[in-house]
């Protein structure tokens, strides 16, 4: 298979799912943190959807990953900006996909970092199994099984598309 | 097999090219500078944070070697170090084993023993951390902290980062470094850093008698009247009268030299109305720059004591790095071989 995943109906779900989430759990003001980069454009296109006024935040996690002692430092890191203050805040964070779990992993002792926040949900567009850490999300577009040569990639950000290609 | 490449400019870098030690800016490009001043980026925001720490360095030691006193250098290195996660160990080697007469290589031999991953070096010999990553300790990852005459490259990087962050880009600048260019490390890694970025003027302002000789071969002008100097200028960085290094009389008096070479704020007045000033400490007020200028509002002086902590996360965090992913390669090489016998 190759070529375009209709991302439409998969944001749709997102933003059901969080927006019934947010609900149960009482929080009306969530704090969105993307993931660079796919999460952050969907962290974009969710904060439209719910009509938040505060900005998101991005989150580069090159200084968090468990594999700098195998690889060395990325050479592209960008600084992480988060425009609010995360302790006792329920933050939403935002990955376009979700696998091994140790991105997610990373992210959340970076969270951490900037202060102690009230909650954590994890909000993935689409989730390729094959996990190695005790990380779920609690709202995500798809699941989705690959073959071994097949490749997915989120491209964006305007249009948000999702690429199957054949390796 | 790729052959692994050779020389003083290459010492410091993996096969992938990515910093493995970081000795001088001879033979490093734009990219790889710029990557660095990017990196630096990050970790000045890790430095705005609440926990102004990051894991990269967790579980390594990184051992501060000063054979010369330093007060600012060696505790920017240290803060560096520990917001990295490292532990540190500060070793002022002039009151230690060396007195004992224990030799330069013995006590590195022993320190690389107490698993030592990094050694940040300065030494009043230039090629001193050079020596050691080629022939004492090379698996330890080396940072020049300054050597002799020779280089500064984490002070220079610094003021690069500085530059960046008020001019944005370097195309087109006018630079000019003022004072005591000939006993200082630090203007050498600054005339390269500058030319490697691509502004378009080094000038160094100084009288004849503090200049090296076939200074232009550096890359830069000349200018010995500083009024003339100043003109056009979109940086000024002053360079501390180095009155410990002065042998000899290349000087008149203290007074003259201000009166000469001085940053007083009638010179600023000639350089462009947005140049900034720049030291790189410790500053000596009425003898290279008037209290007035490095307190004002042109001055960035204090910038850089902040930026000098990013860069030397950057740097010791993507040296380190490098070496790691160096023994990983080996350790996959190892492997690859035992497949194939």
């Amino acid at each position: 298979m190759n070529g375009q995943l209709d991302i439409e109906p998969l944001l749709d779900k997102m933003e059901a799912g969080l927006r019934q989430l947010l609900q149960e759990r009482g929080v009306s003001s969530p704090a969105l943190i993307g993931i660079r980069t796919g999460g952050v454009w969907l962290a974009a296109e969710l904060a439209r959807r719910l009509q938040l006024q505060e900005p998101f935040g991005e989150l580069d996690i090159s200084f968090y990953r468990d594999d700098f002692s195998r690889i060395g430092l990325n050479p592209k890191v960008k600084p992480s900006s988060l425009p609010f203050d995360t302790a006792d805040r329920d933050v939403v964070l935002i990955d376009d996909v979700i696998m091994s779990g140790r991105t997610i992993r990373a992210a959340m002792n970076e969270i951490f970092d900037y202060g102690r926040p009230a909650s954590i949900i994890l909000a993935t567009l689409i989730d390729l199994g094959a996990r190695e850490l005790p990380v779920q999300p609690d709202v995500r577009g798809l699941a989705l099984r690959l073959e071994t040569s097949q490749r997915i990639k989120l491209r964006g950000p305007d249009p948000l598309r999702i690429e199957l290609e054949q390796a | 097999m790729i052959a692994t490449a050779t020389g003083p400019h290459h010492l410091q870098l993996t096969r992938e090219g990515q910093l493995r030690h970081f000795l001088t800016l001879d033979g490093l490009g734009r990219e790889l500078l710029t990557d660095i001043l990017d990196t630096a980026d990050s970790f000045i925001e890790v430095g705005e944070r609440t926990i102004k720490k990051v894991p990269l360095l967790r579980g390594r030691t990184v051992v501060n070697l000063f054979f010369e006193s330093s007060t600012r250098t060696r505790s920017t290195f240290e803060l560096a170090a520990k917001r990295l996660s490292a532990d540190v160990l500060n070793l002022d080697i002039s009151t230690s084993a060396t007195s004992k007469g224990e030799s330069l290589a013995d006590t590195l031999y022993n320190l690389e023993a107490m698993a030592s991953d990094m050694f940040v070096v300065r030494h009043a010999q230039s090629g001193a951390p050079h020596f050691i990553a080629e022939s004492v300790t090379p698996k330890v990852a080396i940072i020049n902290a300054g050597d002799g005459r020779h280089a500064h490259p984490t002070q220079a990087m610094l003021d690069m980062l500085t530059i960046r962050q008020h001019k944005k880009t370097f195309a087109g600048l006018k630079v000019a470094i003022v004072g005591d260019v000939l006993h200082s490390r630090v203007a050498r890694s600054q005339i390269r850093a500058l030319n490697e970025l691509g502004v378009a003027e080094v000038r160094v302002i100084a009288p004849g008698t503090l200049l090296p000789r076939d200074v232009e071969a550096l890359g830069c002008t000349v200018e010995y009247d500083m009024m003339r100097g100043m003109k056009d200028l979109d940086v000024v960085i002053m360079l501390r009268l180095q009155k410990e290094r002065m042998e000899g009389a290349l000087l008149p008096s203290e007074g003259e030299f201000y009166r000469l070479y001085g940053l007083d704020r009638a010179k600023l007045a000639l350089a462009k109305p947005d140049c900034i000033v720049m030291h790189p400490g410790p500053i000596n007020r009425g003898v290279e720059i008037e209290s007035a200028v490095a307190d004002g509002p042109q001055s960035v002086i204090l910038n850089q004591v902040t930026n000098g902590i990013a860069i030397r996360m950057a740097v010791m965090s993507m040296a380190m790095g490098g070496q790691l992913a160096e023994r990983q390669q080996a350790l996959n090489d190892i492997a690859k071989q035992e497949v194939r016998s």
